[in-house]
C-alpha cells in the first residue's frame, strides 16, 4: 500500500556534487515553511566540489520534529552512481521520481513502491540549448513537478522565487517558467496529487530559520568580538566567512568606512589562536573558528592561554575523525579534547548549543565568560547544527544589556594605589585582575609567563608558588560553575526512576523520542547539559534516578567520561547510547536503545508469569 | 649571570631625554643569561635605542617566544607589558595583540631556533602581512638552553662545539625577509652598538614589518674556532655597506661626512635617516640588487649588515584591513553592539 500521509514525511533528493541542485533543493524546502508547515533539511555532502555523490534530505513534520527521522519515503534519485543504494533505501510503500528520458530495466526498480518517471532530460533539451541551463533548471523542473504531485502552494514558490530575485527580472521569468514546465508536464501526465501531501498549516509561527554557523558569527558580532583569526576547515569556514559577511553590514563606521573588525585568515590553526591570544592578552575581544584537527593543533597555545589566563573564544564545529571524507559528516567527538585541552593540568570551559538559537546566544556570552574568567571558552557546535539550516525561535537581544569585561584594574585604580597583583586573588573566587598593557607609565605593568611565577607574576620556580596558583585556577574553575548556561531539566509526567542526559544537536531527535517512549508507557527525567563545567544540579539529577542514559554521537562515550571524572560518579549508574556513523542521531534510534534497555530492565520474575 | 639586586639609585647627573628619564627607567631585571652573551648586548642597545628615541616605557609591548633570546625582554624596559609566548609563536600572538591596539609599539623578540625552525612558517607570514613591528632575530646559530644544538642558521660545515660538522644548508633570515615584503630589513652584530642602536632606533620608527637580524655569538656554545658565528669569525667577515645615523622629527640634518658619502632617507611617517655609504654602490631602496649582493657575498663567505633596504611607501596590516583608528581594545557595546533593532530585521529576514 503506498503511503498516505500530510505533513508528515520525509524526502530525499540525490544529486551530483556541483550539479546546482543546491539552490532548488532549498527552494523547496524553504517554499513547505511558507506555507506555515515546519520542515528540517539536511545536506549529507562529499568531501569534494564537483561529480560525487550529495544527497539533500528534507523531513516535513506538521508536528515540528525537526531531528533526522531515518529512512525515506519519497526518492528524488537524480544521480545515476547511488541509484541501486538510493532505491533500496526508500521505505516499503514509498515513492520514487526519476528522469524517465532514458528507459531503465524493470529490474533496477521495486514493485512496492510507487514509481514516478518525469523525462526531465527530454523536457530541458527541447527547452534549452546552452549545456549549463539544461544541468540548471532541470533541478528547478523537478521541483515544479513535486509541487503538483506534492499539492504545494505555487504561489508561495513564485514568490520565494521572486525574492531571491529581487531587481532580477530575467533570472525570475526564466526560474518561473522552469518551475512551469515541470508542474504542467505533471499535472497533464501523471496522477496527482500522490499519497504524501502538504496541507497549509501554521505551525512554523515567527520562528526564523538559518545555520548555527551564521548564528554562531552573529553571536560573535554581538558580543563584541573585533579579531577573528582563522583557517580554513570544513565544516567550520562558513563561520568565520558568515562573520565577515555580519561584520560589512553591521561594524563599518559610518562616518570613516573604516572597519570595527579585524578579520585574518592566518596560516594555520596555530597562527589562529596565537592572533587571537595577543588580543586577548591585550584587550580585544577575539575569536577563531575551526574543527577537530584544529583544536589538535592549538593545545600548546590554549595551555599556555589557561595558564598565562588570557581571554580567548574557540568555536569549534564538530566532525567526524581526521583527513578528507567523514569529515563532512557530524559528530560530537571533541568533548575531551577541548574540556581538557593541553599539557599539564588543565580544565577548560565548554558551550554546548542545541540549535542556531542558542548558537547566537551562547556565541554572544562566551565573550563575557572569556572576558571574566580570563581563560579560553569553547563552543561546541558540530556540522549537523552549523551547516544545516535548523528553524528555531527568533533571536533576541536586550539593549540595556552591558558586555562583562571582567576585571580589568584601570590607570585610576593603579594611582590610587590599589594593590595589583597579576594573580592574586583579591575577591575569594579565583579570578585576579588584570591590566591592558599601556595601562599606566609606571604601575601595573607585568611579564606574562605561562606558570613559572608567584602571585605578583614575578618569577620563581618554587613549588609552593606553582601549587598555590593551581589551586586558585581550581578555585575560579568552581566560579565558572555558576556562571555558565545551566542544564535544562524537563521531568516527565510520572515520577520514574530513570534519567536522560543529552547535550547539543541531539536535542529535536531527543524530544522527539521522549514521546516515543512515553507511547510506550516508558517514562524519563530529561537533562539537557548545556555547559562545562558541570552545575551541581547534573550530580544532583544523576543522585535522583537509579539509572540515567547518556546519549552522545561518539563512540567513547565522551561526555560520560567528563561526568563520572567531575562529578565522581559510579559508571555503572551512567547508561552510555551512542550513536557515531557520521549521520545524525535520530528519535527512532534512541528510542530504540533507550526502550530496549529498559524492556531488559523490567523482564518479569517467572513466578509472576506462571501464577 | 648574577643574583645581585640591582640597585634603583643612580647617579643625579645622568643625562635625561625629552620625557625626562634617564636610561636607567628602560632597563628590566638583571639578566640571568651567561656572563659575556651577544644577547646582553642586543638588551642594552634596545635599552639605548628607546631611551634615545624618548619613547614611553608603557607605550610598548615586548613580545617573545621561547628560549635564550626570547627571555630577554625580562631584561628591559621594566614598565612595559611582556609576553613570553609558545616556542616560535611570536609573530602570530604578536599580531593579534597589534590589531587589538594599534597604538603601541610592537617589539619582537626572538632567536634563530625559535624563528627559523619551529616559527619559521610564522615568521614568513607576519612579514607578508606586514605586521607593524620590530622583529629582532638574536641569531647566534645555535640552540642554547637545551645546550649546543645546532639551529636552522648555521652554516653548511661550520662546526659544534663538539667538532661536528653542520650538513644542512642555512637559512638567512634576511633574504626571506626581502623577498616576503618586510619593508625594513638590517643586519647587524651585537659586538657592533655604534652600528646596532642606529638600527633599532630606525625599525622601531619605521612603520611597517622592520626585520633586524643580529649575529649574537653564544659564547657557551658557539664562540670557538670553526663557528661561523663566533665573535672573531663575525668581526673578520663583517662586510658593512652603510652607517646610518638617526633623526627623528623635521630639524635640519648636519652631517659631517664628505660629500657625497651621505644619504638622507626620508621615512614616510616624517622621520629622517642619514645613511653614511661605505660601499657607494650599494642601493637601500632596491629590493632585488639587495638580495643579489647578499647572496653574492654569503657565497665568499663575508656577513653582509646595515641597513639592507627600506621601503619608499611602507604600509601595515591595519591599513590592509581598513581598521578604523581608534584602538579595537577600547570599544564597547555602544560602538560594536549592532543592537535589537538590526537583529529584528535581520530574523525578519530569515522567515
Amino acid at each position: 500500500m503506498p503511503i498516505e500521509s500530510v505533513n508528515d514525511f520525509v524526502i530525499r533528493f540525490a544529486n551530483v556534487n556541483g550539479s546546482g541542485s543546491a539552490s532548488a533543493n532549498e527552494l523547496f524546502a524553504r517554499s513547505i515553511l511558507r506555507m506555515g508547515i515546519p520542515v528540517a533539511p539536511r545536506n549529507i555532502f562529499p568531501s569534494n566540489i564537483q561529480g560525487l555523490p550529495t544527497w539533500y534530505e528534507v523531513r516535513v513534520s506538521g508536528d515540528g520534529h525537526l531531528g533526522a527521522r531515518g529512512g525515506t519515503d519519497m526518492m528524488v534519485a537524480m544521480n545515476p552512481q547511488t541509484w541501486d543504494k538510493d532505491i533500496a533505501s526508500i521505505e516499503p510503500g514509498g515513492y520514487l521520481l526519476y528522469d524517465s528520458t532514458k528507459p531503465m530495466p524493470k529490474s533496477k526498480f521495486r514493485d512496492d513502491i510507487t514509481v514516478i518517471g518525469v523525462p526531465l532530460t527530454a523536457i530541458c533539451n527541447r527547452e534549452y540549448t546552452d549545456p549549463r541551463q539544461r544541468q540548471l533548471f532541470k533541478n528547478i523542473i523537478y521541483v515544479g513537478a513535486l509541487s503538483a504531485l506534492l499539492d504545494m502552494d505555487v504561489a508561495e514558490i513564485e514568490k520565494l522565487i521572486g525574492e531571491q530575485y529581487k531587481g532580477k527580472e530575467k533570472l525570475f521569468d526564466a526560474n518561473k517558467h522552469a518551475l512551469h514546465l515541470g508542474r504542467d508536464w505533471a499535472t497533464l501526465n501523471l496522477d496527482h496529487p500522490i499519497g504524501l501531501r502538504l496541507q497549509r498549516s501554521n505551525a512554523v509561527g515567527d520562528r526564523i530559520f538559518l545555520e548555527g554557523n551564521a548564528a554562531a558569527a552573529l553571536g560573535a558580532v554581538y558580543g563584541g568580538a573585533t579579531v577573528c583569526a582563522w583557517y580554513p576547515i570544513t565544516p567550520s569556514s562558513s563561520l568565520a566567512e558568515a562573520f565577515t559577511r555580519h561584520c560589512s553590514r553591521l561594524r563599518v563606521d559610518t562616518d570613516s568606512k573604516k572597519n570595527k573588525f579585524a578579520i585574518v585568515q592566518a596560516e594555520d590553526e596555530l597562527a589562529s589562536i596565537g592572533i587571537v591570544i595577543g588580543a586577548g592578552w591585550n584587550g580585544a575581544r577575539a575569536f577563531t573558528a575551526t574543527s577537530g584537527p584544529g583544536i589538535s593543533l592549538m593545545q600548546e597555545f590554549l595551555g599556555l592561554a589557561y595558564f598565562a589566563e588570557i581571554p580567548a573564544v574557540v568555536f569549534d564545529v564538530q566532525r567526524a575523525g581526521p583527513s578528507t571524507g567523514m569529515p563532512t559528516r557530524t559528530q560530537q567527538t571533541d568533548i575531551i579534547s577541548c574540556a581538557y585541552a593541553s599539557h599539564g593540568d588543565t580544565k577548560h570551559v565548554v558551550l554546548f548549543p542545541e540549535d542556531p538559537a542558542e548558537c547566537f546566544e551562547f556565541g554572544a556570552i562566551s565573550f563575557d565568560l572569556a572576558d571574566r574568567l580570563q581563560t579560553p571558552v569553547f563552543m561546541l557546535l558540530d556540522l549537523d547544527i552549523g551547516m544545516n539550516h535548523r528553524l528555531c525561535r527568533p533571536l533576541a537581544w536586550d539593549d540595556t544589556k552591558t558586555y562583562d569585561r571582567g576585571k580589568v584594574m584601570t590607570s585610576a585604580m593603579l594611582d590610587a594605589g590599589t594593590d595589583f597583583g597579576r594573580y592574586l586573588d583579591v575577591d575569594g573566587d579565583g579570578i585576579p585582575y588584570r591590566t591592558y598593557p599601556g595601562t599606566n607609565p609606571t604601575k601595573g605593568s607585568f611579564f606574562t609567563r605561562g606558570t613559572s611565577r608567584d602571585r605578583y607574576a614575578r618569577y620563581t620556580e618554587e613549588g609552593a608558588a606553582y601549587q598555590d596558583n593551581m589551586q586558585r585556577l581550581l578555585r575560579k574553575f568552581d566560579t565558572a560553575k555558576d556562571l555558565v548556561p545551566r542544564p535544562l531539566q524537563a521531568n516527565a509526567a510520572k515520577p520514574t526512576k530513570y534519567g536522560v542526559i543529552y547535550f547539543g544537536s541531539t536535542s529535536p531527535a531527543m524530544d522527539e523520542a521522549i514521546q516515543m517512549l512515553e507511547a510506550r508507557g516508558q517514562h524519563l527525567d530529561r537533562l539537557r547539559v548545556r555547559a562545562f563545567p558541570f552545575h551541581s544540579s547534573v550530580a544532583s539529577f544523576i543522585a535522583d534516578h537509579d539509572f540515567v542514559f547518556v546519549v552522545e554521537q561518539n563512540r567513547d562515550a565522551q561526555l560520560r567520561s567528563l561526568i563520572v571524572n567531575e562529578c565522581g560518579i559510579d559508571p555503572v549508574r551512567l547508561v552510555p547510547v551512542l550513536h557515531y556513523d557520521g549521520t545524525p542521531i535520530t528519535a527512532r534510534f534512541i528510542a530504540r536503545a533507550i526502550g530496549d534497555h529498559l524492556d531488559a530492565l523490567k523482564v518479569t520474575p517467572l513466578r509472576k508469569v506462571v501464577s | 649571570m648574577t643574583y645581585v639586586v640591582k640597585p634603583k639609585f643612580h647617579h643625579p647627573e645622568l643625562p635625561k631625554n625629552a620625557l625626562g628619564y634617564t636610561h636607567r627607567d628602560y632597563e628590566g631585571k638583571i639578566s640571568t643569561l651567561c656572563a659575556g652573551c651577544g644577547h646582553d648586548s642586543i638588551t642594552a642597545s634596545i635599552i639605548e635605542a628607546c631611551f634615545e628615541l624618548s619613547i614611553e616605557p608603557h607605550k610598548v609591548a615586548k613580545i617573545s617566544g621561547i628560549g635564550c633570546s626570547s627571555k630577554t625582554p625580562d631584561y628591559f624596559l621594566n614598565a612595559s607589558h611582556g609576553f613570553n609566548s609558545v616556542h616560535g609563536r611570536m609573530p602570530s600572538v604578536l599580531t593579534g595583540a597589534n590589531l587589538a591596539n594599534r597604538d603601541l609599539i610592537y617589539l619582537g623578540v626572538s632567536g634563530d631556533g625559535d624563528s627559523a625552525s619551529i616559527g619559521f612558517g610564522q615568521f614568513a607570514h607576519c612579514m607578508r602581512r606586514g605586521v607593524n613591528m620590530t622583529y629582532i632575530v638574536e641569531n647566534n646559530g645555535v640552540y642554547g638552553l637545551t645546550k649546543g644544538q645546532f639551529s636552522a642558521t648555521a652554516d653548511r660545515g661550520s662546526k659544534s662545539k663538539r667538532g661536528v660538522a653542520n650538513t644542512d644548508s642555512a637559512i638567512d633570515m634576511v633574504g626571506i625577509a626581502l623577498q616576503l615584503g618586510a619593508t625594513f630589513v638590517a643586519r647587524s652584530f651585537s659586538g657592533d652598538k655604534k652600528q646596532l642602536v642606529p638600527l633599532i632606533k630606525a625599525a622601531i620608527e619605521h612603520e611597517g614589518a622592520s626585520f633586524v637580524d643580529v649575529i649574537s655569538p653564544c659564547v657557551a656554545f658557539n664562540n670557538h674556532t670553526g663557528s661561523t658565528k663566533s665573535f672573531d669569525y663575525v668581526r673578520e667577515h663583517n662586510e658593512a655597506v652603510n652607517f646610518l645615523d638617526f633623526m627623528t622629527g623635521q630639524a635640519p640634518i648636519h652631517v659631517d661626512y664628505a660629500p657625497g658619502t651621505v644619504e638622507t632617507v626620508q621615512q614616510h611617517d616624517g622621520t629622517t635617516i642619514a645613511l653614511r655609504k661605505l660601499n657607494s654602490e650599494y642601493d637601500v631602496h632596491d629590493r632585488l640588487a639587495a638580495m643579489s649582493f647578499l647572496q653574492h657575498h654569503a657565497a665568499k663567505g663575508q656577513i653582509v649588515t646595515g641597513l639592507l633596504y627600506v621601503a619608499e611607501e611602507a604600509e601595515d596590516l591595519h591599513g590592509h584591513l581598513n581598521t578604523v583608528e581608534a584602538p579595537l581594545n577600547t570599544m564597547n557595546e555602544k560602538e560594536l553592539c549592532p543592537g535589537s533593532a538590526a537583529l529584528d530585521k535581520i530574523n525578519a529576514s530569515l522567515r
